[in-house]
């Protein structure tokens, strides 16, 4: 299993050819067939789009949020005087770091590998015409539209007003954080409350309804020759993901829907002023969210098994055991929410059962790093982008889980809870591990999706600005932690000044990295050269059609072989990529008895 | 083997998937006796979970109307809803989605319980002092 | 496969003039088989009702707790304002539209339009039942002022405790310390336009008040649920609450309910226009999966909240 041979029980690689101009995003034209599209190819595109650039929202007031802490006191918001007004700026602060929190995790995070290179990639991979329920894909979409922007005009709404002076109707913003822990969110924080958490509500139906779609694709539409456990690790990353969303989002829509009636109508659950309990909206939220931190991540683990497999030219190291750990960490990942709520009052003897557990979910994470790490090991590897993405991952990922080992032990968590190390901690996960992975899937399927090779050389240099631009960002944001820096502070003690300053110029730096991956793609999408069908020599079977794709996938479903096969591909050349490796050929097929190169134009 | 340019106009016939091989989902029509039997356990099974609620039973009351629902939930799921007849991964959905749930309750009402004393006694505080 | 109204593939059941397999109008283009369509459904159907069950299940969770450190509130307010009798007329109810439910998809597989229509009419009844019966029991609650959240507690005095006509109970542990002073009397000043008693405030008893406001005045007979002043001082002021889970798990349940009528009208449109058979009746399988589920949470709901006795 850990060499590259060619099982010779396995059917022969076989790309179907389409004509290239003739793909899916040139089969219909017009604005209708896209907003009323069935295909679950430009269902991903649009998500694509409008994912990106919520995250590009979030992203710039990141930006802000880190020029504002340069200084240890207030100082973005003037009054007409030209003097400071430091009661605006923290309103207009904690404004702005909901803003980046709750757009970034339920905009951003969630969907992204699911929504868009799950949509994309999940039926090629399957070898399958369209997900199970095609509709119900694109209302997901529609869903996604709607509570996306309805969420987005109430906390941008906020934004502007309380930092701009632009007041837009019904913009009321929200500063409870991305947590809105009640009572404060049903008592006295700002009215956006009710919108927000609607919108919100409307986002997790998108999530719910993905997830069911992807379960019974994955059920039901694997083709020939693919049992469970002949299923691409992407999948079986898809598959744990979809699990948690159908599990956990509905209690998020539960308790914001109790927040919203808390709100309006006072009913007692939360406040304890009117007879609530504060503590049980702690585990209402946190039920759902933190799960959710697994909807984030599994599917970047998925990328990177597909990633490291084919940059090492090696097929993955236990397989077996990065399948059962996507669905442990599912699992497992339903036992822990508790640990972020150690000193929130909750009893001690719950305190030391959820850190207990806590610990227990460390280890499938750590079973897959170990696997990706024996991958690599005298394998071939190729440092193209998406691979240096997997590469940063692993490390950044190693960081982030044992930081979290180091939150979940409860003795460590009294000092460090709400600390800029919890801060630095999530965003070594969320956006060190899932953001690489993200761009690691985009870098890898980008061929594929647009039929267009991006530049390596720039890719490179954006994905070291990011890396480095990362880990001075954040990585001082421990330190600070340590020393007592406390979270969603705008203002802060002197002695914090060079962590904070360090860490806004990683951030400068990783945000023109990003601004260049944007422009590596956008420059691609113009004027990059035509990718072959199988520019990386993988063996699943998206890689098994032209790229584009065309709109129909494949006229005949292909039988599946294993994976990671890849022994069944040798490489051609830069124009035409990889191309089925030549066997002897098989009398009783019919169509040909030579080997004859694909047509690529 | 060749890669070879496949770009024929024949529709393939269909062919049905191995799962629906092994599970036909036919016509299983449920039998009007069945429906008619479960519909009168479900109705006996009412009126003796409301007469039971009278009998003061203590802390017993509240499980003893849970198991009774549970029986009732049972028969809908099995019969009404065509479990007994589907592909068991179906049922395994509903018993996980009940598993979480009672984890959840389980937690959260142990939970409440050790820290329950903290909640009352700020009430009891907030009440003097009105 | 661009629109949002195309069913079938690109020429897919046109073709049959070369001898293949004339396809279904109802097979989807990316299944290869109808059963593979319909086993695809109804998965997915299974699949969002377990998203349902977890949706509600929060609600059970609210109730689990506040009931558990709450019993005597519940016990007083079930017994009280929810009337059993209408609660279990409202399981037999959806029961038998259960009933009527299955026998409908029974019809719609063996190709029986005019039983499929009446079944599917008299579901509908059952479901306009159940709501006539939550409307009536809304309306008294309505009527006897006690309502969700805030308008509860419109009225705050309307449930005070008089000090004089309860004795007061020997203090047993106290956990505030014995200086906290009692409050000053509060003159009954509202006279309030209902029927229920508007009694005293609470005065203070010998031991000041915070042994009592714990413990409930007089012990309460087991067999019995408590009256408002057999009450702690601490429960009478979560009355409210029960109400807030009534009303709020209740009222989830009822816009089920009605998304349920939508749902049987649309089948209903469709059964009198001819589409089910027992080549296909998906649609109908899956609306009866859904109202199957709002019967099976009533199931639950109705002894957690109407048999408390």
């Amino acid at each position: 299993m850990s060499s590259s041979s060619i099982s010779t029980a396995a059917p022969p690689a076989q790309i179907y050819l389409s004509p290239p101009e003739d793909n899916y995003l040139t089969h219909d034209k017009g604005i209708k067939s896209w907003i009323f599209t069935l295909d679950h190819k430009r269902i991903g595109i649009m998500y694509m789009m409008a994912i990106l650039s919520f995250f590009f929202v979030g992203g710039m007031f990141a930006m802000l949020l880190r020029t504002e802490l340069l200084w240890p006191t207030a100082w973005m918001i003037h009054d007409a005087y030209g003097k400071v007004d430091t009661e605006s700026t923290l309103t207009f602060y904690n404004n702005m770091f909901t803003l980046h929190g709750a757009v970034m995790v339920f905009l951003f995070i969630i969907p992204a590998i699911p929504a868009i290179l799950g949509n994309l990639i999940l039926p090629l991979m399957l070898g399958a015409k369209d997900v199970a329920f095609p509709r119900l894909n694109l209302m997901s979409l529609w869903v996604y539209w709607i509570g996306a922007s309805f969420f987005l005009y109430v906390l941008l709404g906020g934004v502007l007003s309380s930092g701009f002076g632009i007041h837009l109707p019904g913009g009321m913003g929200l500063d409870t954080g991305w947590t809105f822990y009640a009572p404060y969110s049903t008592t006295k924080s700002l009215a956006g409350v009710v919108p927000a958490t609607f919108g919100a509500f409307v986002v997790g139906f998108s999530s719910i309804l993905t997830g069911v779609n992807f379960v019974t694709t994955l059920h039901i539409l694997r083709p020939k020759g693919m049992t469970w456990f002949r299923m691409p690790l992407f999948l079986w990353a898809l598959y744990a993901t979809s699990i948690i969303q159908i599990l956990a989002t509905p209690v998020l829509a539960i308790t914001l829907l109790l927040v919203i009636a808390e709100r309006v109508l006072r009913v007692g659950i939360f406040d304890p002023a009117i007879g609530g309990d504060p503590i049980l909206y702690q585990h209402f939220f946190w039920f759902y969210s933190h799960p959710a931190v697994y909807i984030m991540i599994l599917p970047g683990m998925g990328v990177i098994s597909e990633v490291i497999s084919v940059f090492s030219r090696k097929h993955i190291f236990g397989y077996n055991f990065i399948a059962f750990s996507s669905i442990a960490i599912a699992l497992l990942g339903f036992l822990v929410w508790g640990h972020h709520m150690f000193v929130s009052g909750q009893s001690a003897l719950t305190d030391s059962i959820f850190s207990l557990l806590t610990f227990s979910v460390a280890i499938p994470s750590a079973v897959k790093v170990f696997n990706w790490i024996a991958t690599l090991y005298n394998g071939s590897i190729r440092f193209k982008t998406p691979m240096l993405y997997a590469l940063g991952f692993i490390l950044l990922f190693t960081i982030g889980g044992l930081t979290g080992l180091f939150l979940g032990a409860l003795s460590m968590d009294v000092p460090l809870h709400d600390t800029y190390f919890v801060v630095a901690h999530f965003h070594y996960v969320m956006m060190g591990s899932m953001l690489f992975a993200f761009l690691a899937g985009m870098y890898y399927w980008f061929p594929k999706i647009f039929g267009k090779m991006y530049s390596e050389k720039v890719g490179r240099i954006a994905a070291l600005m990011v890396f480095t631009g990362f880990n001075l960002a954040f990585f001082p944001q421990f330190i600070a932690g340590t020393k007592g820096m406390p979270r969603r502070w705008a203002t802060y003690p002197e002695k914090y000044v060079v962590y904070h300053r360090t860490s806004t110029c990683g951030a400068y730096l990783m945000g023109l990295g990003l601004l260049t991956v944007a422009g590596n793609w956008a420059h691609a999408l113009r004027r990059g050269p035509k990718a072959p069908p199988n520019p990386w020599g993988a063996n699943t079977l998206e890689w098994h059609c032209s790229s584009p794709p065309p709109y129909y996938n494949f006229k005949k479903t292909p039988v599946a072989d294993d994976p990671y096969n890849l022994g069944a591909w040798e490489y051609e050349s830069p124009t035409e990529g990889w191309i089925p490796r030549h066997t002897a050929p098989d009398p009783s097929n019919a169509t040909t008895a030579d080997r004859t190169r694909p047509v690529t134009h | 083997m060749a890669s070879s340019l496949v770009q024929s106009n024949e529709i393939p016939a269909p062919v049905a998937d191995d799962i629906a091989a092994h599970h036909p989902a036919g016509v299983h029509a449920v039998p009007k006796r069945v429906l008619l039997g479960v519909y009168g356990l479900l109705c006996v099974f009412t009126v003796l979970t409301v007469g039971v609620s009278y009998i003061p039973l203590g802390p017993a009351n509240i499980w003893v109307a849970l198991f009774v629902a549970v029986i009732k939930a049972s028969l809908v799921l099995m019969y009404f809803m065509h479990l007994r007849w589907d592909s068991p991964f179906n049922g395994v959905v509903i018993i996980a989605a009940m598993f979480f749930v009672s984890l959840f309750i389980g937690i959260a009402m142990l939970d409440n319980k050790e820290y329950q004393p903290n909640l009352e006694k700020p009430a009891a505080v907030q009440a003097v002092q009105q | 496969m661009s629109t949002a109204t195309d069913t079938h593939g690109p020429a897919v059941a046109e073709h049959d003039a070369s001898g293949h397999v004339h396809h279904s109008p109802h097979l989807a283009h990316h299944f290869d088989s109808p059963e593979q369509q319909f086993m695809s459904a109804k998965l997915g159907m299974w699949v969002f009702l377990g998203t349902e069950i977890l949706m509600f299940g929060g609600l059970f969770c609210a109730y689990s707790v506040y009931r558990r450190s709450h019993p005597l509130v519940f016990e007083f307010a079930a017994d009280e304002y929810l009337s059993t009798p209408l609660g279990a007329l409202n399981t037999i109810i959806l029961i038998s539209s259960s009933l009527t439910m299955a026998w409908g998809v029974r019809c719609a597989q063996l190709t029986q339009k005019a039983g499929l229509i009446v079944c599917l009419i008299l579901t509908l009844m059952g479901a306009c039942g159940f709501m006539v019966v939550k409307t009536i029991e809304y309306t008294r609650k309505w009527d006897e002022h006690v309502f969700v959240g805030e308008m509860f507690e419109k009225n705050p005095n309307r449930y005070i405790i008089t000090g004089t006509t309860v004795p007061p109970k020997a203090p047993t542990s106290s956990p505030l310390p014995a200086t906290l002073t009692p409050p000053p009397n509060v003159a009954d000043g509202n006279a309030g336009t209902s029927d229920v008693a508007i009694i005293r405030p609470i005065t203070a008893g010998p031991a000041g008040i915070s042994p009592d406001y714990l413990v409930p005045p007089a012990p309460v007979a087991e067999e019995r649920s408590p009256t408002y002043e057999q009450l702690s001082a601490a429960d009478k002021k979560e009355v409210s609450t029960f109400f807030s889970i009534y009303f709020l798990m209740t009222g989830l349940h009822g816009i089920h309910v009605l998304v349920g009528m939508g749902l049987i009208t649309w089948i209903l449109i469709r059964a009198t226009k001819n589409e089910f058979s027992s080549e296909y009746f998906t649609p109908v399988d899956l609306v009866g999966l859904y109202w199957h589920l709002v019967d099976l949470i009533w199931i639950f709901l109705f002894p957690l909240l109407y048999l408390i006795h």
